[in-house]
């Protein structure tokens, strides 16, 4: 019984490792096709079946005067955007976090609770019923189709992610914590990134990993809101038709988009089994 | 030069959690605070730390209006009922935390350091992380903190209740060691904490508070031999004190359809209607006594208490051995008249076997 339960517990563990990792083999070895390999037979391993080649890579990087897609500056631009709205909604976000969790806030009928429901109602309605308002506003201000202006329009789709999960945790750490800081000769602000702060860096490591997921990811402001001057990678990487644009190019660019987020993944899980997200606190 | 409050009172909602404490605290002196939960105690402490602000009274330390200083400028130290420390530091961080603060130089640091860890024990820990301690020697870390402040205002907030029994009795032995050596002339000490036997162990300065009020002040041997009203009787002794109501008919005493003789501290006591205050520990078992009907026999360490009950009387009496019962059975048990206790109907003590002092 008990080998039969890790039998099927190992069958299971390995056709669900393939069925996950599968994908990303074939995206890696068509990358390194050319013409001849994709097209004739159905072939597998590098230097057997085919002879690798970084044709499909080049395209990337190549400007399209030169028969390239210039994969590059969307690529840094995306980063930019990307980390610069995350870095922004984490430090706004985890003061805002941490002003709801320790402090009481009363106007009008107006308590704590509202004020957070008011930052996770923005990640409520569909994406879609913000695109207008979103669209106007940075037209008015001039801010369309720039760099600053999808830095702004991010930080309100990623500070809503960073307060609710902020103030999740900062309500888990003792409020004796800070008043002991307090008492041990500490003003406020110390209290909070002497003790508090390096207590959180669980939290803060979480939300940072959200924020960037979901900031990487997005397609659709990114798309609404650029025309010609700024193009972000998802909005690039969708434009690669497939009818122009080889299979060994679009491999590529799939798998550099999503390279970020596997990186971010490896280090958050590195950090998480060290049991630093458990272990801090009780 | 002392630490004066003055009609201190705080009700954050409807309720009082201070109602118009006043105190005088002398250095180098020990306070207990004696009080169940919800009386005030931490509120109290808090408030002469400086973590909350009462919203009337007036409360003074060395001559300094204390409610205008901020907390961080107080120059306290307290030591909370649940492991406080810093998560993010090892045992030796912990400790410099509030010297470092202070900007204190490093080689009196290293010294404080050094003395507090020996104090509590802890030598040899300092690079330990705070979550590979046990709960008895997180609360030393605490402790050490707070020892290595030098802090004039010591405060300990129930800082036994969330350890293991064995734990906590050790503990308090060392307690009581480090408050009589490890404390500097000009400390003031203040200690809270729900059970009456820690408050006679430590034998300070007593105040008992219950609701947020004062009920009774004074040496802990005063509170115990004469607590001046009933609620009093019942809080500084665990178990509590039994309450039986009566009458007193000149030589007799009369509850329950029990007559017992009236003791000789009684004499002068008018016949009517009292409160008879008892100890668990002054009823015995005793073949020639009232016969009572046990409800519940609970075995702590080698004593065995019997919760009894006759009619609507219900008392709990301490056997000092390990006895089996069954619930329900009856027992016959003896009351100890010499150690008996009077309240009047306003619940106030009238006679004790100490000498009243109030009457």
């Amino acid at each position: 019984m008990e080998k039969l339960y890790k039998f099927l517990k190992y069958t299971f563990i390995i056709l669900w490792t393939v069925f996950i990792v599968a994908p990303f083999l074939w995206a890696i070895s068509t990358s390194f096709k050319d013409f001849q390999s994709v097209n004739s037979k159905v072939t597998y391993i590098p230097w057997l079946d085919f002879e690798p080649t970084l044709e499909g890579w080049r395209v990337l990087v190549k400007s399209p005067a030169r028969g390239g897609v210039d994969i590059v500056e969307p690529y840094f631009n995306s980063l930019f955007v990307t980390c610069t709205a995350s870095l922004i909604s984490i430090v706004l976000g985890t003061l805002a976090a941490y002003a709801l969790s320790r402090f009481t806030f009363k106007a009008g009928f107006v308590r704590n609770n509202d004020i957070t429901f008011f930052f996770i109602s923005q990640r409520i309605m569909p994406p879609i019923v913000l695109s207008i308002p979103f669209f106007i506003f940075l037209s008015t201000i001039g801010l369309l189709d720039s760099l600053i202006g999808l830095v702004v329009v991010y930080i309100v789709l990623l500070m809503p992610i960073a307060v609710w999960i902020m103030v999740d945790f900062f309500n888990r750490v003792p409020k004796e914590l800070d008043e002991t800081a307090l008492i041990d000769g500490c003003n406020p602000y110390q209290a909070f990134y002497k003790v508090v702060l390096p207590n959180s860096i669980p939290g803060l490591i979480v939300a940072g990993m959200f924020c960037i997921i979901f900031g990487w990811i997005d397609f659709f402001f990114a798309f609404i809101l650029t025309f010609t001057e700024v193009q972000l990678l998802p909005v690039k990487v969708v434009a690669l038709n497939s009818s122009i644009t080889p299979w060994w190019s679009l491999s590529a660019s799939a798998l550099i988009s999503v390279a970020p987020l596997i990186i971010v993944a490896f280090v958050v899980e590195r950090y998480l089994s060290k049991g630093n997200l458990s272990g801090a606190l009780k | 030069m002392n630490l004066i409050g003055e009609n201190i009172t705080y009700k954050p909602d409807d309720q009082f959690h201070l109602n118009d404490v006043s105190f005088n605290f002398k250095k180098g002196n020990l306070y207990t605070i004696l009080g169940r939960t919800l009386s005030g105690k931490t509120t109290f402490l808090k408030t002469i730390a400086g973590l909350l602000n009462p919203d009337s009274g007036n409360l003074s330390f060395e001559d300094n209006d204390f409610i205008k200083i901020p907390v961080w400028e107080r120059n306290v130290a307290m030591v909370y009922q649940q492991f406080i420390n810093y998560p993010h530091l090892n045992v030796y961080e912990n400790i410099i935390f509030p010297l470092k603060q202070r900007k204190i130089s490093e080689d009196q640091i290293k010294k404080d350091v050094e003395e507090a860890l020996k104090t509590v024990g802890l030598v040899g820990f300092e690079n330990r992380k705070i979550q590979e301690l046990s709960g008895g020697q997180q609360q030393r870390v605490a402790l050490a903190r707070s020892l290595a402040k030098k802090a004039k205002i010591l405060l300990l907030d129930e800082p036994l209740v969330n350890l293991d029994y064995k734990l906590r009795e050790q503990l308090r032995e060392e307690f009581k060691r480090i408050f009589t050596q490890g404390l500097s002339e000009d400390t003031i000490l203040i200690y809270s904490t729900t059970d009456p036997q820690e408050v006679m162990e430590l034998n300070g300065e007593v105040i008992v508070l219950d609701e947020g009020k004062v009920l009774q002040k004074g040496p802990a041997k005063e509170i115990f031999e004469n607590p001046r009203t009933l609620k009093v009787a019942e809080i500084s002794n665990d178990p509590p004190m039994n309450i039986l109501k009566g009458t007193k008919n000149s030589e007799k005493l009369s509850f329950e359809n029990i007559l017992i003789n009236s003791p000789s501290h009684f004499k002068n006591l008018s016949d009517q209607g009292y409160n008879f205050g008892i100890r668990a520990s002054e009823i015995k078992l005793d073949d020639q006594g009232e016969e009572f009907e046990i409800e519940l026999a609970e075995i702590s360490g080698s004593e065995t208490l019997l919760h009894l009950k006759k009619g609507e009387s219900k008392v709990i009496a301490l056997i000092e051995e390990v006895m089996n019962f069954k619930i329900h059975e009856k027992v016959k048990i003896k009351f100890n008249e010499n150690k008996l206790y009077a309240f009047d109907q306003n619940e106030e003590l009238v006679s004790s076997p100490y000498g009243v002092s109030h009457g």
